[in-house]
């Protein structure tokens, strides 16, 4: 893939980059590029940049056929093929090598026709999605309503044990209202359902199934061996509904934990695409010839919680007092060793369509510091929870403790295991650190986050215009108006709330030169886990 | 069989039980003090209250701890070893899934280190102070003080990465010739042969010294019997107790303790499925792994006194 290329996917997303692809095959000109990418929402002068890019682009197209071996980064007996209950990012690949969902989400998380032709609403309430035709299941089956129902509701039965009861439950009832076509019903309007159903734990499954570890889907490829904590291996299915994917014959997956060996194995030809790098392999794996990293820059952080009820971070010029004293760009540079994008203290990073650019950026600002510090009164020794479990949160809690006591404020950071922090420190700690993985979409990370009384409201912060402003987003089909509106909240957490936010982590995996077609998606790495449909092997 | 070999039966089999009951126990209550429990650990960030009571009750932990421990223990008495308590899968199955394959790298290391070690063991005792035991015992020395972990990811470095001799990776169930087989293996081998070859060798070659030393070998030697015949057929015999003693301490290291190997070489054998175990604090599936290293050393234990006291006619009658 041409620099070019990844350029412009980064930009517009691989869905929106496809469907240009696609138009061009059909003999689309640059202006007609250009007309797309203005009507997406893309300002004038970045589309025609873009419309070049994408011309050049398309010189380079997927060769197919080839055999690619896969190292994730956890293995374990508990490995699923139930789409209920995946857990981790293997379980996760895995079944977007099985299975479709009725969307998918794009390089900036917006949802995207699959399995699901289309889908409108007009209140955000009753939707009503029309599905693809002619798609079938690895077992020949074609795909009906009837399975769009059992895969939607089964969710919402406890005894499904699902991980995504709580985003089911506001489900009130799912129904097939044509031949190819169901209607859900909410109980209260989300204009982010087709996100909702786009995330891979409503992959679409054969009405009744109950054993999964046939992996019977609609997904590019089909199963051929599933070893729990061992390996998993997986086929073309020629019968997939995207036209000419996927590319390869055959995946075999494997789970390798510890991450010097998932390098050492990529590096020694044992394995094609390695996820998760420590930044510190990063320079060994671009040192040697033929191979690449891949960086997908994401909204996963660690924050500062400062809790608003109880402790220093009560008093509201402390809590600025420390957002002042984040060196961002030497925690960047020192600690994330530059895979990551400098935060302004609110949860929406730039990947994001709804992410707020209009914020200023809070620097790193001794004397305003030292001002809001003498103002706030506090002083003595403060106490800072930091653990392994909350990625690089010990680090950058010793940055903030050299910064601080250059203000003369002292605090004192504590270190604790990785075992039971979540439960034990986590949310109690009056000052500590907490981290957030890539959530679908902005109206989950701040329900499940920021809204007054989420279980995970981390500072305790409590502000009922944000929290009505909240649900109007979220009943908001106009995305003009939403976004106006996810800019006011995000700019509310910034000023108020006790988190602080220093960057955003990008997640690295390292890949054979060869291995060709990744862009990031940033749910997470390996292009949001769905890689398997989108990579090719050059010759 | 005779009387001696019954009587060392009997009580290692008394005797094996208490010490699986005290391992049991001990193993039990360490588990129950590792801050955070099999929840807790499974939900992670999620773990919010009524989540944890949820999954608890689902565990079966909400059972106040003796409890769990007693039903433990009287499922493994009928031969039932229990619910993995995060996969709820039978932990048989489990343990059946991985025990193949440290018993088959525990075979293919035994296959090459036993042979090696005693010939090397032998040969430094028979010609004791010589060039050869010097450099022999210097370099097991050298050897066993590297950490195994070096010596795996050295290898990995220079044959894998560097040379592209040998696979990084040692697991791969398309192994289809013998050729293929040893190329997985060689690494994994070698790094374990490492550690225990030394073990072996040293303790062979200080028993085999000792009967050396003894006035009946002597007797031997102005009988005019050759220094091989002397040292194969007369010191050796005497010698097996200790020897198989040091064997079987090192297989029984090979069975449980080659977490390092593989993890390095992502091989999927018992020691990492317990270590999985005890980081999700899954207490049934830590119980059986226990259980089972403690049963596979009192078996190669016994069994090495057993050959002890077949290979040395004296002490079939006391």
């Amino acid at each position: 893939m041409s620099d070019n290329d990844k350029n412009f996917e980064n930009l517009v997303g691989p869905s929106a980059s496809l469907r240009m692809m696609h138009s061009l095959k059909h003999g689309a000109s640059r202006r007609d590029i250009l007309k797309m990418l203005v009507a997406g929402g893309m300002q004038a002068t970045l589309a025609g940049s873009l419309a070049s890019t994408a011309l050049s682009a398309y010189a380079q197209t997927p060769r197919r056929g080839g055999r690619i071996r896969v190292g994730g980064d956890t293995s374990a007996v508990t490995d699923t093929l139930d789409p209920a209950k995946q857990s981790n990012k293997t379980d996760y690949c895995r079944s977007t090598m099985l299975y479709n969902g009725l969307t998918s989400l794009d390089g900036t998380l917006t949802p995207q026709p699959a399995l699901a032709e289309s889908f409108s609403t007009k209140d955000a309430k009753i939707w009503v999605f029309k599905l693809r035709k002619g798609v079938v299941f690895h077992d020949g089956k074609a795909l009906t309503p009837a399975d769009v129902v059992f895969s939607l509701m089964r969710h919402k039965d406890p005894a499904t044990a699902s991980k995504a009861k709580t985003l089911a439950d506001q489900i009130s009832s799912v129904k097939a209202s044509g031949p190819n076509e169901v209607t859900i019903t909410l109980d209260a309007p989300n204009a982010d359902l087709p996100v909702i159903v786009g995330t891979f734990h409503f992959h679409i499954v054969k009405d009744g199934t109950t054993d999964f570890n046939a992996g019977i889907g609609t997904g590019p490829y089909k199963l051929k061996e599933f070893k729990p904590g061992v390996r998993s291996l997986v086929v073309r299915n020629d019968a997939y509904w995207k036209p000419g994917k996927p590319y390869l014959d055959e995946i075999e997956f494997i789970g390798i934990g510890d991450e010097s060996a998932r390098v050492n194995a990529l590096l020694s030809g044992g394995i094609d695409l390695a996820a998760s790098l420590n930044p510190r392999s990063i320079e060994r794996v671009k040192g040697t010839p033929g191979y690449s990293i891949f960086t997908t820059q994401s909204g996963a952080y660690s924050d500062l919680i400062m809790r608003k009820d109880l402790g220093p971070g009560a008093n509201a010029d402390f809590a600025l007092a420390m957002k002042y004293l984040f060196d961002r760009e030497q925690m960047k540079k020192t600690i994330a060793l530059d895979h990551a994008v400098i935060a302004n203290d609110q949860p929406i990073d730039p990947t994001n369509r709804f992410y707020f650019a209009g914020l200023p950026q809070r620097q790193f600002d001794l004397d305003k510091a030292k001002f809001y510090l003498q103002k706030s009164g506090v002083s003595g020794k403060i106490p800072v929870v930091a653990s392994p479990a909350a990625m690089y949160s010990v680090d950058i809690a010793l940055v903030l403790q050299q910064s601080a006591q250059r203000i003369g404020l002292d605090l004192d950071v504590k270190r604790m295991p990785a075992e039971g922090y979540w439960s034990n420190h986590w949310l109690n700690s009056p000052i500590g650190f907490g981290t957030v993985n890539p959530r679908p979409s902005a109206d989950v990370l701040l329900t499940q986050f920021f809204q007054s009384d989420a279980t995970w409201n981390e500072s305790r912060w409590k502000n009922p215009k944000f929290d009505q402003l909240l649900l109007n987003a979220r009943a908001e089909i106009d995305f003009n108006k939403r976004k106006q509106m996810y800019a006011d909240m995000q700019t509310m957490i910034s000023q108020e709330a006790g988190i602080g936010i220093p960057m955003f982590l990008a997640s690295v995996d390292g890949h054979a030169s060869k291995l060709k077609g990744l862009a990031p998606i940033p749910l997470g790495g390996l292009m949001g886990y769905s890689f398997a449909e989108n990579v090719w092997l050059d010759a | 069989m005779n009387v001696a070999i019954l009587k060392l039966l009997g009580q290692r089999l008394f005797t094996a039980l208490l010490s699986l009951l005290a391992v049991s126990v001990v193993v039990f209550a360490i588990t129950s003090v590792l801050p955070g429990d099999a929840a807790q650990e499974q939900l992670g960030q999620d773990a919010t209250p009524q989540a944890l009571t949820a999954l608890r009750a689902q565990m079966g932990l909400d059972i106040p701890a003796p409890t769990r421990y007693v039903h433990w223990l009287s499922g493994i008495v009928r031969g039932d070893l229990g619910t993995s308590s995060t996969t709820q899968m039978p932990v048989s199955e489990l343990v059946a899934s991985r025990l193949p394959n440290s018993l088959l790298l525990a075979a293919v290391t035994a296959l090459f280190s036993v042979p090696i070690a005693l010939a090397f063991g032998i040969a430094s005792a028979m010609w004791k102070d010589s060039w050869f035991d010097r450099i022999a015992s210097a370099g097991s020395v050298a050897v066993v003080s590297v950490p195994e972990f070096l010596v795996a990811t050295l290898a990995v470095l220079i044959f894998a990465v560097k040379l592209h001799w040998l696979p990084a990776l040692s697991y791969a169930t398309d192994i289809e010739s013998l050729g293929q087989m040893l190329k997985a293996f060689a690494m994994p081998v070698f790094s374990l042969c490492c550690v225990i070859i030394a073990l072996m060798m040293r303790m062979t070659r200080a028993a085999v010294i000792d009967q050396l030393e003894a006035p009946y070998i002597e007797m031997v030697s102005l009988k005019g019997a050759s220094p091989m015949r002397t040292v194969l057929v007369h010191a050796l015999p005497n010698a097996v107790g200790p020897i198989a003693n040091a064997i079987a301490l090192s297989l029984s290291y090979l069975l449980g303790g080659v977490i390092i190997i593989e993890t390095i070489f992502n091989y999927p054998g018992i020691a990492k499925l317990m270590v999985d175990g005890v980081s999700q604090r899954d207490m049934p599936l830590v119980q059986s792994c226990a259980m089972i290293f403690c049963v596979g050393y009192l078996l190669l234990v016994t069994l090495a006194d057993v050959c002890g006291i077949l290979a040395n006619p004296r002490l079939r009658h006391c």
